[in-house]
């Protein structure tokens, strides 16, 4: 079953805390990982292989590239979703 | 040549043996600047192996690993009884100071082994391969004929590193997998996991990723060396053993993975 929004934001939150520490409520659809949040590549690389895990889409590498933020990460799991 | 000739005296003298026994010298570069004669040729003649078969071989960070899997082979067969292998390389003639995807990781150095008869195994069937579909993922910013037909200034060393993050660890890991499987041995039996040392991230994500237990120590030469491709995963060895974290007998674990994409991965006897 397609996860909502909401579902997909809480729960990349939560791998970003994983990964980096950052406290979930910070991770705000507006946000851009780099300049925002600080994630720097190679914790974003980790982030992506996590949730492709945890949603079930593939994220191609080359696509990894326009995740700038996090309404882009979550709105690309979303319409990806199995 | 100069950092090879230093390590391989030193491994021949460490075993034991004449360098006149050494049936065949591979060295495993990408950084000798000659397309011929090989490099081997040279470092045979000056290490006093002069005779003995000798070629380079070229699969970047996995270099060593590949050179360690036909030294076994070589051995196996019957159709040597000692081989001398080196990773060696001068990755600062092929670096931009201003390139920000590898540059500062780089660094110069050389490692070697001779590999030779044992009443019991001491090197693992190898598994290794390669992914040329991702060709262009860790490699030169152009040709030599690019740079004679001045397209390109000199080459040098670049990489994708998310691409290359992301295929070191999680492929990587299920290589490991398969080679420590091949061996025989259980997570618990290595004394030591041995990864090709191309950056702390990748190595930390990589140990965590193959979940060995707390006794494995993982090498990190890198903090003090840098990414010396070929050279790396000897290098990190002989510092464990210098430093007397493991112990000779143990069993390490070593993996090598880079440029090509290529990769290779063995369980060895720690000299």
């Amino acid at each position: 079953m397609a996860l909502s929004e909401q579902d997909v934001l809480a729960g990349l939150a939560e791998l970003v805390n994983d990964e980096t520490g950052i406290a979930a409520d910070a991770v705000q659809m507006e946000k851009s990982f780099t300049d925002d949040l600080d994630i720097d590549s190679i914790s974003m690389m980790t982030i992506v292989v996590n949730a492709e895990d945890k949603f079930g889409v593939k994220i191609p590498d080359e696509e990894v590239k326009n995740l700038i933020t996090v309404a882009d990460a979550v709105n690309f799991i979303t319409s990806n979703q199995g | 040549m100069d950092l090879a000739v230093e390590a391989s005296n030193e491994a021949i003298s460490k075993s034991g043996i004449d360098p006149s026994e050494i049936d065949a010298v591979i060295l495993a570069t990408i950084s000798f600047p000659y397309a011929t004669p090989s490099g081997a040729t040279m470092l045979a003649a000056e290490v006093g192996a002069n005779d003995a078969a000798a070629y380079d071989i070229s699969a970047a960070c996995a270099g060593y690993c590949y050179g360690i899997a036909q030294a076994d082979a070589l051995i196996r067969s019957g159709n040597s009884k000692y081989v001398l292998v080196v990773g060696g390389e001068k990755l600062s003639d092929f670096i931009s100071p201003t390139d920000r995807s590898i540059s500062f990781l780089l660094g110069d150095g050389a490692g070697a082994a001779i590999v030779g008869p044992s009443d019991h195994p001491g090197i693992s069937k190898t598994v290794w391969g390669s992914d040329g579909t991702n060709w262009d993922k860790v490699g030169m910013t152009g040709s030599m004929l690019d740079f004679r037909d001045g397209k390109t200034e000199w080459p040098t060393l670049v990489q994708e590193g998310q691409s290359v993050f992301r295929w070191a660890v999680w492929e990587m890991v299920k290589v490991a997998k398969d080679a420590l499987e091949a061996s025989g041995l259980e997570p618990e039996d290595l004394s030591a996991l041995v990864t090709h040392q191309a950056n702390v991230r990748i190595i930390d994500e990589f140990a965590k990723q193959l979940g060995l237990p707390d006794t494995v120590i993982v090498a990190k030469d890198i903090v003090e060396t840098g990414n010396t491709s070929a050279a790396s995963i000897p290098l990190a060895m002989h510092r464990l053993l210098a430093e007397g974290k493991v112990k000779s007998g143990g069993f390490a674990l070593q993996i090598g993975f880079g440029a090509g994409l290529a990769y290779a991965a063995q369980v060895v006897e720690l000299p």
